[in-house]
């Protein structure tokens, strides 16, 4: 009954990447952009986090929304500061731009305070473990994979059921058109860059929780990994994003467990070469006509 | 005529700069430091070289340069310190592999575009660093042990070559199909330009040369680690580019050198570097999205504006 464990871990693993597989959907749905630094907010969101349960002895609810809340300003100030002037120039200076604001992000923070890493406190979340059909399940998996839904079904309402959602969905649509039906475009577009960034705090929040160690470049690896998650569920697609997280990291605990764990960051970017390759639309993508 | 006078002036240019150098080297005015310094803007010098062919003249956003860089390290190791070849055969090997790697990684990823494109030369960048990672035979994570081998005279040569066959390149018809890739892919195509093809040609060309400066890299210092070669070093020689101006090769060079130069005097200061790094990087996206020289070269610079002969030639962003 290995098996069954190794798919639990799995899915905890790819909430996490789920988690931040939404807000690069979001963002590249908007303004077609892969908003690179996207895995640093990740990094500022468990550093926020660790901050506040060992610094304020805040419980661990209230340190996710404190993260969560951080991030989505650094969200907005990102977007109001660097990408909002890039709106009309090339993808290649957007792409430049976000390289720079991702690096800036990191070496400040190491510049601050230093490289070294940080361990998360033991215990915030009752660990209790069960069996399950002869598997040993933590609670802790458990309470992540509940939080992810939380979130995703939160996320769902608010894009489907809401004003904001509707203007964000017409703005991915067609930004010229839904400006001249009254809807403001800075204003939507920074609420996607908030919301994104909230969910990759909540994602730092809960990465810190089940893999202990932070440190200030952590971001980079899960943030390229919950891109290729996008990308495979078909980018700009909210559900697909969902989809994309838990195959990556099914995917890559799969490849440890046969023994092949230094090679499951290979495993990942093989996925992407492939996907790109023969589906760039990803699983939940149609095909668009090239138009000249 | 015209065209060979300027090549001959930039030749003699070199010879002098080699000359100068060389007899400062000899007579002990400039210590091994500022030699192994020289050697490093070199290196850079071939490695913005060879990337400004992918991104500035074909416009194929590649942000994967290190992987090759990565081979031709390794392949010059293995050849030299492995197999005991002559330095030369190692680097031509280095060139030749990184080439081929070049040619396997090209075909499929350059059917891509725009943000995909750079996202997969990523991803089969950081492929390439996990298979020498995994590799014992190079030593795994450990790196391998290397004799220093490079000097400034093979430095100098390896340089000069690069920038004579890219800029030669550059203003053949391989190189005006490129340029029309660049400016409009699907125009390049119903013009009836092989758009692939030259695609590959130029991913291909780069590849070689960023080989040979990974020969010329991994025998420069006394040891490689497949840490080296990570998106950061990718990112380094991105930079370069960009800030010279996407486009302009003497602009690639003057960014090259004078980074070089910054990030060796800010060497104990790592975190400042990339700090302002980013910050210089971000600055010129919004307020010089075409880099400091454009897509202009330096040569002119100092002519004055007359009109050209069967247009301009260089092509100019309008943005």
């Amino acid at each position: 009954m290995e098996w069954i464990q190794q798919i639990v871990n799995g899915i905890s693993l790819g909430s996490i990447y789920a988690l931040i597989a939404l807000g690069y959907t979001m963002v590249y749905g908007i303004i077609k952009l892969i908003n690179f630094a996207h895995g640093d907010v990740f990094m500022i969101g468990s550093f926020v986090g660790f901050f506040a349960i060992t610094g304020w002895n805040l419980g661990f609810f209230p340190a996710l929304l404190l993260s969560m809340t951080v991030c989505a300003i650094l969200g907005v100030i990102i977007e109001r500061v660097a990408y909002k002037r890039l709106r009309n120039s090339t993808r290649i200076a957007a792409l430049i731009t976000a390289i720079g604001v991702s690096l800036l992000i990191e070496y400040v923070v190491i510049y601050f305070r230093g490289a070294q890493p940080e361990a998360y406190p033991k215990e915030i979340l009752p660990a209790k473990s069960f069996e399950l059909f002869g598997a040993k399940i933590d609670s802790q998996s458990l309470y992540i994979l509940l939080i992810t839904i939380v979130l995703m079904v939160l996320l769902q309402f608010i894009v489907h059921r809401t004003k904001i959602g509707k203007a964000m969905r017409a703005v991915s649509h067609d930004q010229d058109a839904a400006q001249l039906m009254g809807i403001n475009v800075d204003t939507t577009i920074s609420a996607t860059f908030a919301i994104g960034s909230a969910l990759a705090g909540a994602a730092g929040v809960i990465f810190g929780l089940y893999y202990i160690k932070i440190d200030p470049l952590m971001g980079i690896i899960p943030g390229l990994k919950a891109f290729i998650a996008a990308v495979l569920g078909g980018i700009g697609i909210i559900p697909g994003a969902m989809v994309g997280g838990f195959i990556l990291g099914i995917v890559e605990v799969i490849v440890s467990a046969f023994g092949f764990s230094s090679w499951r960051d290979a495993a990942a970017f093989i996925i992407l070469i492939l996907i790109l390759i023969f589906r760039p639309s990803g699983i939940f993508g149609k095909n668009t006509r090239e138009k000249v | 005529m015209k065209k060979s006078k300027s090549f001959f002036l930039m030749f003699g240019l070199a010879v002098v700069i080699y000359a100068v150098i060389q007899f400062l080297l000899y007579n002990g005015i400039l210590n091994p430091f500022y030699e192994n310094t020289l050697i490093t803007i070199l290196i850079n010098i071939m490695l913005a070289v060879s990337l400004h062919l992918v991104i500035g003249i074909t416009g194929q956003f590649s942000i994967g340069h290190a992987g090759f860089l990565a081979i031709g390290a390794y392949i010059a190791a293995i050849f030299t310190m492995k197999l005991q070849m002559p330095f030369i055969v190692a680097l031509i090997a280095a060139g030749l592999a990184a080439a081929i790697a070049g040619l396997i990684v090209g075909i499929p990823s350059l059917r891509l575009r725009g943000d995909y494109l750079a996202i997969a030369t990523l991803g089969f960048a950081e492929i390439i660093r996990i298979v020498f990672l995994n590799w014992d035979f190079v030593g795994g994570a450990r790196g391998m042990m290397i004799t220093r081998m490079t000097d400034w005279t093979i430095a100098f040569i390896c340089t000069i070559l690069t920038i004579l066959v890219i800029a030669n390149f550059t203003n053949s018809r391989h190189g005006r199909a490129c340029i029309s890739i660049r400016e409009d892919e699907i125009a390049a195509d119903a013009m009836g330009i092989n758009t692939t093809y030259y695609k590959v040609i130029a991913f291909v060309l780069g590849s070689f040369f960023a080989g040979i400066a990974g020969g010329l890299y991994s025998h420069n210092f006394y040891i490689i680690q497949p840490g080296n070669f990570g998106f950061l070093k990718s990112f380094d020689i991105l930079i370069f580019v960009v800030l010279g101006g996407l486009g302009s090769m003497s602009g690639a060079v003057i960014s090259a050198i004078l980074l070089t130069i910054i990030s060796t005097f800010l060497q104990e200061y790592s975190e400042t570097r990339m700090i302002i790094y980013s910050l210089v990087l971000i600055i010129v996206m919004l307020y010089r999205p075409q880099g400091l020289m454009g897509t202009k070269e330096i040569t002119q610079l100092f002519q004055k504006k007359k009109s050209f002969k069967g247009g301009k030639q260089y092509g100019h962003f309008e943005s």
